[in-house]
């Protein structure tokens, strides 16, 4: 021992006369990490800086579009911003901040030390990481032979047969096509860790019946991730085959046919959507029994649902195909199973309700995001119901008014959960508190700007108005609702902003939250804030669906009614 | 293991009414809703592209389940919203309450039933009442004397064909008013020469894709005389937003005389010889036809009778001689990303395939 | 601290019962859903173009059935089944022996796609630019053949382990997580079989 301290004290106070060293080590600290916590935190900070690029560039189109036959951006480039955004929104912000939350918590809720598959984990954080890095790549390789790339142009779904070289030149689809492959990868590397997790690492006394709610969901959503990014990843490489190889999957002039890929690419991206939506419903099943103090209403129901959700929503796909000219049977049949779906989900919102009914309401920042996401979910839901009725989809398909629909479900109920998740559960991946104040002015000014520019959305698709056009004719009476809805984009920016400070800010300068500040009832709350990398000292063993209850209730445990 | 019912049934509230017939339904709501849609409908000064003006029956059926599905969800939004609001208000924490915790309620089976239950009931009748206009667009017989049109969707213009009349045209369709008595809607057989596109004319009938090797057909029947706007539906490339589409709606007199006009070959004047010259030794002919002459190029529109023709480009600019003399010299002054090459023409030659061109009526 | 205590009424005592699904099959299930999607695709899209092509040569005309090859690698599947029962049962010996058999009887199968790859290049003419048949058919065999690729991989990398005598009754369960993604790419095998050399004919 005599020998071995005087080493380490030098080697610490070395250290200390080398701050470069320092950084360096935590750099490297973080790069070679398997930590879920870190990895976990790895995706939403990636996820943040890619909301802001995109939301920058949702941002230009909106200026594009404030007014009739405007020269803000060329045709060619607001092409290319309306493809990167979706892109970017979809597989480089929505899927690695819903992973991240995914990646940090799951482990906590479960008593664990760690995922199943730390390696993995870390994997598949940095291929998606690559995958982000290339898309962006291709503004500056895109351009191929003709110069005739740069970033990809093809919407966000790349339609065959425009994808087809003759009709893209250069590289830019190509730059699609590989980073959202890769993406994939990632994204079901992660799924199978959330699996292997949630079945194989729970901690004694955590049957399957106790398994907080938003575990449960995100077994769901990766259970869908599975089935879903297979046919992704398959177009993929079909068109990759065709663009290179000469194959003719989607060639029209040798037979192939355009509508087989819209077919495997909405079976994708059809239950892409519930993906993205679902840890939405997993936050709301956490955070509003908490902010209402009762225990979720209809526990097992809850489950089926999201189990139901996730298996109809494998069904639903053609909708999004409804103008092809599929025919009276499919039509028919994708109406029902569109309809079919909302049985489940109006089911969720009835149990959250019933959840908020008879019990006290705390209203914190992290609540009124989500009581803002049960109305807009709630819109969001029937405008589906709408476009479900085929016939009725026959003319608002492909206008604004489905714009108006997706947005209101991505930004109105999953961007809202996620604002409303972050207030939650930052103090405990922090250890400080975020500032009420300004989480309520980050509220206000998004609810202003959301509404503005999503509510009155839907009209110019109700008057005629298609989507993916830079501009429009100045007679069709759209401009003054295409300026309304720029304007809210403004509102919604600034909120964002006003959210990044506050993170950052009470980072440094946040009240400290101790191990439990909402008095809530999962084991998350039961370890230090920030947990330390072991999570927890002794692995917990539980007796019901809300460990933490039972501690504070002796007298009353969840156990007794279970 | 049973569940704790701490939820008196009583205060459950009553469930939306499913009981709407389906004929005698659609008319009441539609009585009810059409005036306040009103506003969505009519723009003084412009036709208007709303849906809500259907003035053909494929528009019309859609617009009658429209209806419907908007009541249905109005209403289911105005009950759970409504709850939800009421909720909200009257169980927040209030700060003089003392008692820590609520009662905890963690389910009731009879509860989630009828909510399970009334839903799917809400599925059904409007499942039904959307199949019953599915099938129904579908199942019209074709009259004898429909009008056939051919279009064929291009980047970034559409090419229209009557093959019983023998007219090629290109961008402005003209079809005749249908008289409900003695129908005669125009049938349109669709595909693509290139990528994917969408036909949408809000006001006659739902849109239909053109997709290459796939042949779709729609069918609409005017009921007024009128020009009808619409444009492409689905990304087609970089000009997909000025792919316009101009519908007019011809009394049968006016759509007899239009025919005979493009039926005719194409008027000669001798002043315009020199243009005509210019054209046939230049390119134009590679993409262009012009009926009688040397050109029988098929990429770009028949130029036949391009002076009865109101707009140039697919609905982008109006039809005049300087819009012309323009686009020709230069497409990407008006629609750039069109796929129309610049012809490097010297004022001379220009000057002269314009008045070549503006002479073909 | 992090510690939560257990409960006050001190019900069960779950430890000794507590039995959790293994990691590693749990894992490996996944991964065959996932890829199970992507072959999915694949076959549809060439049940889809049967009969499809403009031109060029139909599968009747240059298809021979792959019995030889398609019985070594469903036996394959057997032996590496018992390579996992002799380890279980720490006969290392045997474990070797019959892996070594399953490696060979995966690397026939794979020659013996790629004469037949050989023969339709450049004695038909057949390639993926051909027609819809070429197209389909190269990239659904030889999704297949990729997969066995890397399963023979994994494979000859288990006989060399334990060849060196380094595999041993712990590591059971491991063999069982190969064998099973070995298992997976024999059913694949079954289903292109079906598709492309019954029905597609």
């Amino acid at each position: 021992m005599a020998t071995q301290t005087p080493a380490i004290e030098t080697a610490a106070s070395s250290r200390a006369h080398e701050p470069g060293k320092l950084i360096l080590q935590v750099i490297h600290d973080w790069v070679t990490t398997v930590d879920h916590k870190k990895i976990g935190l790895m995706y939403i900070g990636y996820a943040l800086i890619f909301l802001l690029i995109a939301g920058f560039e949702a941002l230009l189109i909106r200026i594009q579009l404030a007014i009739p036959n405007n020269t803000f951006t060329s045709p060619q480039t607001f092409n290319r911003l309306f493809t990167m955004h979706g892109t970017t929104m979809v597989f480089f912000v929505g899927m690695p901040i819903l992973f991240g939350f995914g990646n940090y918590l799951i482990p906590l809720m479960i008593g664990a030390r760690d995922m199943a598959f730390p390696r993995l984990n870390a994997f598949s954080f940095w291929i998606s990481a690559f995958g982000g890095v290339l898309l962006y790549f291709s503004y500056i390789g895109g351009s191929g032979l003709y110069g005739a790339g740069t970033a990809p142009d093809v919407g966000w779904f790349a339609y065959a047969p425009l994808t087809a070289r003759v009709f893209s030149q250069g590289h830019s689809t190509d730059y699609w096509t590989l980073s959202v492959f890769l993406s994939g990868i990632g994204s079901i590397g992660t799924s199978l860790n959330i699996v292997a997790t949630a079945l194989c690492m729970r901690c004694p006394g955590m049957k399957m019946s106790r398994l907080p709610l938003l575990v449960w969901i995100y077994i769901v959503m990766s259970g869908i991730a599975f089935v879903a990014i297979g046919p992704l990843t398959a177009a993929q490489i079909m068109l990759l085959f065709d663009r290179y190889l000469g194959s003719h999957f989607f060639d029209t002039q040798a037979g192939g046919s355009a509508v087989l890929w819209m077919h495997f690419f909405w079976i994708f991206g059809h239950p892409e959507v519930y993906v993205l939506v679902l840890p939405a419903f997993a936050f709301a099943n956490e955070i509003i029994p908490v902010f209402s103090r009762k225990a979720i209403f209809g526990y097992p129901a809850m489950v089926a649902a999201s189990v139901g959700i996730g298996f109809v929503s494998l069904s639903v796909w053609a909708h999004h195909m409804f103008t092809v000219g599929m025919g009276p049977g499919p039509n028919v049949f994708f109406t029902f199973s569109t309809m079919v779906i909302s049985v489940p989900t109006g089911i969720k919102i009835f149990n959250w309700l019933a959840t908020l009914w008879g019990g006290k309401i705390y209203y914190t920042t992290a609540m009124i995001f989500a009581v803002a996401f049960l109305f807009q979910f709630l819109i969001a839901g029937l405008t589906g119901i709408m476009l479900a009725v085929s016939p009725f989809d026959w003319q608002l398909g492909s206008s604004y008014f489905v714009v108006a629909h997706f947005h209101y479900v991505l930004v109105g109920a999953i961007v809202f959960m996620i604002f409303s998740a972050f207030y939650y559960w930052y103090p405990k991946i922090t250890g400080r508190m975020m500032s009420e104040k300004l989480g309520k002015w980050h509220f206000w000014l998004f609810l202003i700007g959301f509404h503005l520019t999503f509510d009155f959305m839907h009209i110019p698709g109700l008057l005629g108005m298609p989507r993916r056009i830079y501009t429009y004719e100045a007679d069709r009476g759209w401009a003054l609702l295409n300026m309304i809805v720029s304007s809210g984009a403004v509102f919604q920016a600034i909120a964002t902003l006003i959210f990044v400070y506050n993170l950052v800010n009470s980072y440094f300068r946040g009240l400290p939250a101790g191990k439990d500040p909402w008095d809530a009832w999962t084991l998350e709350w039961s370890t230090s804030s920030p947990p330390p990398s072991y999570n927890f000292a002794v692995i917990p063993e539980v007796h019901s669906r809300r460990p933490l209850w039972d501690l504070k209730h002796p007298e009353d445990p969840d156990s007794n009614y279970e | 293991m049973p569940l704790v019912l701490h939820f008196p049934v009583s205060r459950i509230p009553c469930s939306p009414v499913l009981q709407a017939s389906m004929a005698s339904g659609e008319m009441w709501l539609q009585r009810l809703k059409i005036s306040s849609l009103h506003w969505l409908a009519a723009q003084p000064g412009s036709p208007s592209t709303s849906i809500f003006s259907p003035a053909a029956t494929p528009a019309r059926s859609i617009f009658g389940v429209s209806v419907f599905s908007l009541v249905i969800t109005a209403v289911i939004f105005v009950v759970v919203a409504g709850l939800l609001l009421y909720t909200l208000i009257r169980f927040r924490r209030r700060r003089e309450e003392t008692q820590r915790e609520p009662a905890q309620i963690y389910g009731s089976n009879q509860i989630e039933l009828s909510w399970t239950v009334i839903p799917i009931l809400i599925v059904v009748v409007l499942f039904l009442a959307t199949a019953r206009v599915i099938f129904v667009n579908e199942s019209i017989p074709k009259p004898a004397n429909a009008l056939d049109v051919t279009v064929i969707g291009h980047q970034f213009w559409w090419e229209y064909r009557y093959p019983k009349l023998g007219i090629v045209t290109a961008n402005e369709l003209h079809v005749p008013v249908s008289d409900p008595q003695h129908p005669t809607p125009t049938y349109l057989t669709m595909s693509s020469a290139d990528t994917d596109h969408s036909f949408w004319v809000p006001n006659l009938a739902g849109k239909m894709d053109l997709i290459p090797n796939k042949v779709n057909i729609m069918w609409f029947d005017p009921e007024a005389a009128g020009l009808y706007l619409g444009q492409c539906a689905q990304y087609c490339g970089t000009q997909h937003a000025k792919m316009l589409i101009r519908v007019y709606v011809d009394t049968p007199a006016a759509f007899a005389s239009w025919v005979a006009s493009q039926q005719r070959t194409a008027v000669e004047s001798a002043d315009a010889a020199a243009g005509r010259a210019v054209f046939e030794s230049n390119a134009c002919v590679n993409c262009h036809t012009i009926a009688g002459t040397a050109a029988h190029g098929t990429f770009g529109p028949d130029l036949t009778h391009l002076e009865s023709r109101v707009t140039l480009a697919s609905g982008a600019v109006p039809n005049s001689t300087a819009n012309l003399r323009a686009f020709v010299n230069d497409p990407a002054h008006f629609k750039p990303g069109a796929l129309m090459p610049a012809m490097h023409l010297d004022d001379h030659d220009l000057d002269a395939v314009v008045k070549y061109l503006t002479s073909l009526r | 601290m992090g510690t939560v205590a257990t409960l006050p009424h001190g019900i069960e005592t779950p430890d000794a019962n507590w039995k959790l699904p293994s990691r590693g099959i749990v894992g490996m299930v996944c991964l065959i859903v996932a890829e199970s999607a992507i072959f999915i695709i694949f076959v549809v899209a060439y049940i889809f173009y049967i009969g499809k092509s403009l031109s060029g040569p139909t599968p009747h005309e240059v298809l021979e059935l792959p019995i030889v090859s398609t019985i070594c690698l469903l036996s394959s599947s057997i032996t590496v089944h018992l390579a996992g029962h002799s380890l279980h049962r720490d006969q290392r010996r045997l474990c070797s022996l019959w892996l070594a058999a399953t490696v060979l009887l995966g690397a026939i199968f794979l020659a013996s796609t790629g004469l037949e790859w050989y023969k339709l290049i450049y004695q038909y003419g057949l390639t993926v630019r051909t027609n819809l048949f070429g197209t389909t058919f190269y990239s659904l065999v030889g999704l297949h053949a990729s997969h066995v690729i890397v399963g023979l991989f994994m494979l000859s990398l288990t006989l060399l382990f334990s060849l060196q005598g380094k595999l041993t009754i712990n590591h059971s369960e491991r063999l069982e997580v190969i064998s099973l993604y070995w298992h997976f790419v024999d059913a694949v095998w079954v289903v292109v079989f079906t598709v492309v050399y019954l029905l597609g004919r």
